[in-house]
């Protein structure tokens, strides 16, 4: 069971809102720590919404649904929940779910990004498609998974000149992270490739594909697979 | 039944609650920027309190009623002309078939809310009927454009304005006053995580200066104008998430307050926490008007929460039970 070192150092944000934070860095341990406490919470207390980042985890709550204590505020009792909660956190995330995203390594900027690397494009691929990323969090847009465990050798700073418009389905290097544009979208990421499947839809009663805590892989696939499995062509 | 867009007025859209749920997904809430009064808007109206409405922004639409249709017009909206007829705010009217609604200018603020009896029944989308504009997200992911068509709820007759042949208001309605503070009392901060980084001419800026609301502002954030903050020391943050509400500081030094719209996540210096009271206050401010600042603890902001929301719902129940005697 639970080997945190410590309790998460709890922020009253606003009168419906707590901020529950666990580091201060952009880290895979402090990540996989805070998609445990997550999961943990969603179980206990699942009237309150969570909003896992990085290193930290929102929650937000009815303030009237918790305000029971004459004259103490509701961030009282909720606290007391979440901290009763957090004493049986399962740190082995065992049960995350494990997403195969197939990619079509054709992206704008791949030659640019091997030269960086110092690598060949086949080195890149081989590379992107070696490692086992996790969805630290999703925001910027509706479906958009900020994915840790890239290989160091493949970190590419921002493009200069962010796109206007990123094509859904584009998966992309910034920085330290590697990410897929679920919807078309301004981006200032590199580009290195498609990905066929839709990562957002509305319409679904579960609407995104990547949800935060699931572990992810890619796979290279071809034009033409990318094709049959319903790419648009490009 | 519906009602047809005939001209769009500015910032124009379906507006309820929001949806609520879906930010881990990095989808925000949404929904109407003066809460209270897209509230009190269904309720002049019979409507149950979900229900969505239209809001807009200084300029009201213009819209078709090809049947009879009960509306209520709250927020920034003190008066309507109806042909010949000058018909009230925050009060319910009744509009026969082929009634042509020019609505116009607001004057009392920024935001207007029109309200239908029956509701505008859109199927909603990841359980709301809010359109979240900068998304793309809701039944209409975008404003509305002349020649929209929305429909309009089942809506049986309110017993107490009978349908009649000419447009024509309730003799009652409901005191704007209340929910419509125009003063130029300062809103209520909490503090923010890195409030206490201000370096000391920042700290005493965000208090004393009056802040202008920048022309940029819109339904995810309201732009604040004024003597440039700073940090006593450059602060390296990582996202994390973000809340209707929150004064952000940007490396402009000039702060955004997130509304309603506000991103799931962000990693500017979180500087302050509106009360959630005085939200709408913020939200009816036009470019160009300006705001101040003053301390609140958390337990202040809790209890002025408290009494809106008891005013609310028993302001609320009365309607009810003045409209359907």
């Amino acid at each position: 069971m639970s080997d945190l070192p410590s309790s998460p150092r709890i922020e009253n944000v606003g009168e419906d809102a707590l901020l529950l934070h666990f580091g201060d860095r952009i880290d895979a341990a402090i990540n996989a720590r805070v998609h445990a406490a997550n999961h943990r919470i969603q179980r206990a207390l699942p009237q309150l919404e969570t909003v896992p980042a990085y290193a930290s985890i929102l929650l937000r709550f009815d303030p009237f649904a918790w305000s029971d204590h004459a004259g103490q505020t509701p961030h009282h009792a909720v606290t007391q929940a979440v901290l009763h909660a957090l004493q049986h956190v399962d740190n082995n995330l065992a049960s995350a779910r494990r997403i195969d995203i197939p990619v079509c390594y054709d992206g704008e900027d791949l030659p640019a990004l091997a030269q960086h690397a110092q690598l060949t494009v086949e080195e890149v691929i081989a590379r992107h498609t070696g490692a086992e990323y996790q969805v630290a969090m999703l925001g910027f847009a509706p479906g958009f998974a900020y994915l840790l465990g890239l290989d160091p050798a493949l970190v590419m700073p921002r493009r200069a000149e962010p796109r206007l418009r990123v094509p859904a389905g584009s998966v992309a290097i910034g920085g330290s992270q590697t990410g897929i544009y679920p919807t078309s979208l301004p981006g200032g990421w590199q580009l290195i490739g498609r990905t066929p499947l839709r990562l957002f839809d509305a319409s679904a009663s579960s609407p995104s594909a990547l949800q935060p805590g699931d572990r992810v892989n890619f796979r290279a696939i071809d034009a033409a697979e990318f094709i049959h499995l319903g790419g648009d062509a490009p | 039944m519906s009602l047809t867009v005939i001209k769009p007025g500015l910032l124009c859209s379906v507006q309820d609650r929001g949806r609520s749920g879906h930010a881990a997904l990095g989808l925000g809430r949404a929904g109407a920027l003066d809460l209270p009064a897209w509230q009190l808007a269904n309720a002049l109206v019979g409507n149950r309190d979900d229900e969505a409405a239209l809001e807009f922004s200084l300029l009201g639409p213009t819209l078709h009623f090809a049947q009879d249709a009960w509306i209520a017009l709250t927020g920034a909206v003190d008066q309507i002309q109806l042909d010949e007829v000058t018909l009230p705010g925050w009060s319910c009217l009744f509009v026969p078939a082929g009634t042509t609604l020019k609505i116009g200018p607001v004057s009392q603020g920024c935001r207007g809310y029109l309200a239908v009896r029956g509701g505008l029944a859109l199927a909603p989308q990841l359980g709301s009927r809010s359109s979240d504009l900068h998304a793309g997200i809701g039944p209409l992911p975008r404003c509305l454009q002349a020649g929209d068509e929305l429909p309009i709820g089942p809506a049986t007759p309110l017993n107490a304005l009978p349908a009649g042949s000419a447009p024509r208001a309730l003799h009652w309605g409901v005191d704007p006053a209340p929910w419509r503070d125009p003063s130029t009392r300062p809103l209520a901060l909490l503090p923010g995580s890195h409030q206490s980084l201000l370096d000391d001419d920042a700290m005493r800026a965000l208090w004393q200066s009056r802040w202008r609301i920048g022309q940029d502002s819109n339904r995810t954030a309201s732009r604040l104008l004024g003597p440039r903050l700073s940090l006593r020391a450059p602060l390296e943050l990582i996202s994390e998430a973000c809340l209707p509400g929150t004064l952000q500081l940007p490396p402009s030094g000039q702060p955004i307050a997130l509304l309603a719209e506000a991103p799931v996540t962000g990693g500017y210096p979180r500087i302050g926490q509106l009360a959630q009271v005085d939200l709408p206050r913020l939200a009816q401010q036009r470019p160009g008007d300006t705001v101040s600042f003053e301390p609140s603890t958390l337990e202040q902001a809790w209890h002025r929460l408290q009494r809106r929301q008891q005013a609310l719902t028993r302001l609320s129940h009365n309607i009810a039970r003045r409209l359907q005697p």
